[in-house]
């Protein structure tokens, strides 16, 4: 009972010890002194309540967004790599509705500007719902092709219609304070979203847990062609939801990361959070509960590498190597388990849906025999 | 040069390292393995040559670049096919490695503001008579050797994979592992193998960029190539000689913003950045159904060996 209880919670805490002895490494190998470098680490992500409200949650904030995105496709054998284009689409749509929408409308406005980029990642990513159902086009291939193509876009726009007034920056004008997610603690930059995210953590556990849909969900990750076959599922449909859904929460969090922290869109709004999503994902073993807190510690280490970046000159790209250990740790931790298929979800072992998307005509596999 | 020479010429140079990355990529999705890691063997790569120039010269640092991208394919194959995790999952970590390794790199290397750097360049070679065709000499016949590097790899790979008797293995482990398994061929030593080489092709595609291109580094100058080069890989019908025709269709699409460009349109440059990317996804949807993906591809190593 105590080994059920523990397991969960040890192989990530462990990979952690491991990838920040990793860190530790490379810090003494680069040259940088050591404590100097993790006492400014510690410091900007818990040294005080101020950091833990401005640095820490903030930028949890957007990661468990786009975590819970890359939980809901991987649960239901998704592999959308696409979070970071589907933000951006969410936050260049809410930057634009702020800008249509009077700010007399006020939090009328603001809900509209998140629905907005809610449907806005939802539609990016049925694109790729889409080129997959239909064209047999693999999700990994064109969820990373979307972003590119996402960044462009948001590059056309912040120099183009949504460019601010006097057309010098590539940026949108600021939104109007009517418009922005209320602070939650006076002084820091605590904004409401975080609780929004974490609604959004606590619905989608309950969805997968306690919903009818959220078991179709769960099955078609889990084994498609018996979904499919035993559990008269339609695996085409759940699959075309899931990924809109997952769309929509990292669009949600592209929306509110405009309306609760920059105020305005910029091209690079995201230093990579839909490709931190997947360790924020993986860390939670794609349990939505658990990405709150698995968002919280790669929150904190993005604003402590911040910390340690001002403060002690280490290259903030070191936490990318910390987060990629993090992912290795874990993957290489499920196999020392010793438990082929733990990970019910992530073992897509020899497509053993016979799914080879590429091929789009696999006879006995139902994502692409289903009825068009 | 008149425009249209000069456009054939940067879709070759587009093309060249994208070639490169794809042909190892082919080698080792034919064996049942998909590299998503790509991006951070040629980013890796990238550095390494920038690292070795001055020491090595050119030459030297472009086979050193080759094998930094075998060292990070080294991880991709301990953890995806050594440990038969999720290779998609093991890519993505192994391209943020490569992306944070390199930029960490770099700067303890080379200061904090990272100073503009320029490392010796392969200069291209003429062919002689070849060269001096209207149009398309230039193009193909006076290139950096790189590029003739790719053009030779084309037929070799592909009479590796169709021909010979390593290949015949190569290619039956990605279809059914099993089976191969049965007749006398270990899958995970052929899937290493394929992937090793993959990483140093990739590696060369990152020394490329630098050696032949660029000419120094940049943070992130990888620039999505490696994911580009799965998309070639897939248009390309996982063959050679799709994937040198796939690269060069994409190396148009990129160039066309130098053609725009001299042909004086108003239109923004980010359109012409993103159409390539556009062109592929829509490339890959038209094709489909056409061509077949190894059967294994993607399918975790059996660890019942």
């Amino acid at each position: 009972m105590v080994r059920r209880l523990a397991r969960p919670l040890l192989e990530p805490a462990l990979a952690l010890i491991l990838s920040l002895a990793v860190l530790t490494g490379l810090l003494a190998v680069s040259g940088y002194s050591v404590s100097e470098s993790l006492s400014a680490l510690w410091r900007g992500a818990f040294g005080s309540w101020s950091v833990i409200a401005s640095g820490t949650l903030v930028r949890a904030t957007p990661l468990l967004f786009a975590g819970l995105a890359v939980a809901i496709a991987f649960r239901a054998g998704i592999l959308n790599i696409g979070a970071e284009g589907q933000l951006l689409a969410g936050a260049s749509t809410a930057t634009a509705v702020a800008m249509v929408v009077s700010p007399t409308w006020g939090m009328a406005g603001l809900v509209l500007a998140l629905l907005a980029g809610a449907v806005a990642g939802g539609l990016w990513a049925g694109i790729a719902a889409l080129l997959r159902l239909r064209f047999g086009v693999l999700e990994v291939i064109s969820t990373i092709m979307l972003n590119v193509v996402m960044l462009h876009l948001t590059g056309l726009l912040v120099r183009g219609p949504l460019q601010e007034p006097t057309g010098t920056f590539p940026q949108s004008a600021l939104i109007d304070a009517a418009l922005r997610l209320p602070r939650l603690v006076p002084g820091t930059r605590l904004h409401a979203g975080v609780l929004l995210a974490v609604l959004c953590a606590i619905g989608a556990a309950w969805f997968l847990r306690e919903t009818a849909p959220g078991f179709r969900l769960r099955m078609t990750g889990a084994n498609p062609r018996a979904a499919a076959s035993a559990g008269g599922i339609d695996v085409r449909r759940v699959t075309l939801a899931a990924f809109i859904a997952s769309g929509a929460v990292a669009g949600l969090g592209g929306a509110v990361e405009v309306a609760g922290v920059t105020y305005a869109l910029y091209e690079n709004l995201s230093p990579g959070y839909g490709y931190t999503a997947i360790a924020v994902a993986l860390l939670a073993r794609l349990n939505p509960t658990a990405a709150i807190g698995s968002a919280v510690v790669f929150g904190a280490l993005e604003a402590g590498a911040s910390a340690m970046q001002r403060d002690a000159q280490v290259p903030a790209g070191m936490v990318g190597v910390v987060e990629a250990c993090v992912i290795l740790v874990l993957l290489a931790s499920e196999w020392i388990a010793g438990r082929a298929g733990g990970w019910a979800t992530l073992n897509r072992g020899g497509t053993p849906d016979g799914r080879s998307p590429d091929t789009g005509s696999t006879s006995d596999s139902p994502v692409a025999a289903a009825p068009r | 040069m008149s425009a249209t020479a000069e456009f054939l010429d940067a879709s070759v140079r587009s093309a060249t390292p994208l070639l490169l990355a794809a042909l190892g990529e082919t080698v080792s999705e034919k064996a049942g393995v998909i590299n998503v890691g790509l991006e951070g063997a040629i980013i890796v790569g990238c550095l390494t040559g920038l690292a070795a120039a001055t020491a090595l010269g050119p030459a030297g640092a472009l086979l050193a670049a080759g094998a930094a991208g075998v060292l990070m394919a080294v991880v991709f194959a301990v953890v995806a096919i050594g440990l038969a995790a999720d290779q998609i999952i093991t890519g993505t970590a192994i391209t943020m490695l490569g992306l944070g390794l390199t930029g960490t790199a770099y700067r303890v290397l080379y200061g904090e503001a990272g100073a503009a750097l320029s490392a010796p360049t392969l200069a291209p070679i003429g062919i002689p008579v070849l060269q001096d065709i209207p149009f398309v000499g230039s193009a193909l016949f006076r290139q950096p050797p790189p590029t003739y590097l790719a053009a030779l790899l084309v037929p070799a790979v592909w009479w590796w994979l169709y021909r010979s008797r390593s290949g015949l293995s190569l290619r039956a482990t990605g279809e059914n592992p099993a089976a191969a398994r049965s007749s006398g061929v270990s899958p995970r030593v052929v899937q290493t193998q394929a992937v090793l080489f993959g990483g140093l092709c990739g590696g060369l595609a990152g020394g490329t960029l630098v050696l032949a291109q660029v000419g120094t580094f940049a943070e992130g100058m990888s620039a999505g190539r490696g994911f580009v080069a799965i998309a070639i890989v897939a248009l390309g019908r996982w063959n050679p000689i799709g994937a040198a025709m796939a690269a060069l269709l994409f190396g148009m699409a990129s160039a066309l913003q130098f053609l725009f460009q001299a042909l004086d349109l108003a239109l923004p440059y980010q359109l012409f950045l993103a159409l390539p990317y556009v062109l592929t996804l829509m490339a890959l949807a038209v094709t489909r159904g056409r061509y077949a993906a190894p059967a294994a591809l993607g399918a975790r190593a059996s660890t019942a060996t």
